[in-house]
């Protein structure tokens, strides 16, 4: 087949294309860091997750350890089940805490997990127990609220 | 003229409803012609170096440019609440699911789509698409459908460029002239943009957008009056309703893509 003077410039056409298709995906969206795909999965319950979404961080120590791979709710004990899938070259011992966190002021929700101290260390499918729900602002101020309330009504019983 | 008068405005509604229905007929033509027009690759092959090569440079310029600009407002409006870190998330995001599939295609309806449309027209006008058919050779095939599947192609790669030299902008202006940390820039986009949700929804639409303006460039050259005056109103019809046509679609591929 004969070529044409415009073969070499449609190819380098579509080559540049082709870069900037690796670029983005590459440089901006990061598509190999994303799928650690060799990873385990544990379960967790939580009373109340917040705003967690799915693909939300897992960190240990601030550093990216696994992503929330799905959210469920059981109606059951009426709980958040929430799966985790850790990279497999980070391991934690079956006692570790797991704590719905935020970054930040308005940042996104992360579970936050912190080492125990058993031996034996967490695998796939195991259920962590040790759970601390997210933080509610409006529990919070409830919560404020009345403890102002109950410290005025005592100030104003002692004074009497 | 009493457009109002019943027989006048049946008449424009007719006329109106078959030339959509003529469209609709050339338009599927055009996609069924998909295999015949890549079995003759040269043809599509020149179209591409034509619509797509020849636009490089103004897609550069302009993704590079408005890399620049999402940058230096991004970066005044984020800084206010003390999150300029993210500068890099919102500029990749603005551009690679919005600012680069609509500009570019804007761009290319300009650049490339009028010339698809005068070239046409002209060529309806010298009565050389009647000749064709006089000489048993199928216009639809010989000359439309390798503008068309030519400029489908050129498109998403353009815009691809165009995203990509956006983000470089965006870079420069963040991170080498108002000094983002270079970590935080590109650690947050990393962290925020996602390939098929994001890059991937992005070369959807532009995908998406070179049919709709190729279509309607081809189209408008194909039905275009044969006068001088017929090519360039043609011509200008192309630049409009292409450009509308985007505008619409982005709406209606938004809310169909990032609505949930």
């Amino acid at each position: 087949m004969q070529h044409s003077k415009n073969d070499l410039w449609v190819g380098l056409f579509v080559l540049l294309g082709g870069a900037a298709l690796v670029f983005l995906a590459l440089q901006s969206a990061n598509l190999l860091s994303l799928n650690f795909r060799s990873g385990y999965v544990v379960t967790a319950r939580f009373d109340n997750i917040g705003g967690l979404k799915p693909k939300a961080a897992v960190r240990s120590a601030g550093v990216v350890v696994g992503r929330v791979q799905a959210i469920t709710f059981d109606d059951k004990t009426f709980q958040a089940r929430v799966a985790l899938e850790l990279d497999k070259r980070y391991l934690f011992p079956k006692d570790s805490s797991l704590k719905i966190l935020t970054s930040g002021l308005l940042g996104d929700q992360y579970i936050g997990i912190e080492a125990g101290a058993d031996e034996h260390n967490l695998a796939e499918g195991d259920t962590v127990t040790a759970t601390q729900s997210a933080v509610v602002l409006e529990n919070l101020i409830g919560q404020f609220l009345y403890g102002k309330a109950e410290e005025s009504a005592a100030g104003a019983g002692g004074k009497k | 003229m009493s457009w109002w008068r019943p027989s006048h405005l049946g008449y424009a509604v007719r006329s109106k409803l078959a030339d959509i229905g003529m469209g609709a007929r050339l338009f599927a033509r055009l996609v069924a012609l998909f295999g015949p027009a890549m079995r003759r690759f040269g043809l599509v092959r020149d179209q591409v170096h034509f619509l797509g090569n020849y636009s490089l440079s103004i897609i550069t310029m302009s993704g590079l440019f408005v890399g620049f600009v999402l940058a230096l407002q991004g970066y005044n409006v984020l800084q206010l609440y003390g999150s300029a870190n993210s500068l890099g998330l919102v500029v990749t995001l603005g551009l690679v699911r919005e600012l680069g599939p609509v500009i570019t295609a804007l761009l290319f309806a300009g650049r490339a789509g009028t010339s698809l449309t005068a070239e046409i027209g002209l060529m309806r006008a010298g009565e050389q698409l009647s000749a064709m058919e006089m000489m048993a050779v199928d216009p639809v095939r010989r000359i439309l459908a390798p503008r068309f599947w030519g400029g489908v192609i050129a498109m998403p790669l353009l815009a691809l460029v165009f995203n990509a030299v956006g983000v470089i902008g965006g870079w420069l202006v963040g991170v080498v002239l108002i000094g983002v940390d270079a970590g935080a820039f590109w650690g947050q986009m990393q962290g925020g943009v996602d390939v098929f949700k994001d890059v991937g929804n992005g070369i959807v639409k532009s995908l998406a957008f070179g049919v709709a303006v190729t279509f309607i460039a081809v189209l408008q050259g194909y039905v275009a009056k044969p006068t001088p005056e017929g090519v360039s109103r043609a011509t200008t019809r192309t630049v409009v309703m292409a450009s509308l046509t985007v505008l619409g679609l982005d709406f209606v591929l938004t809310a169909l893509m990032f609505s949930i």
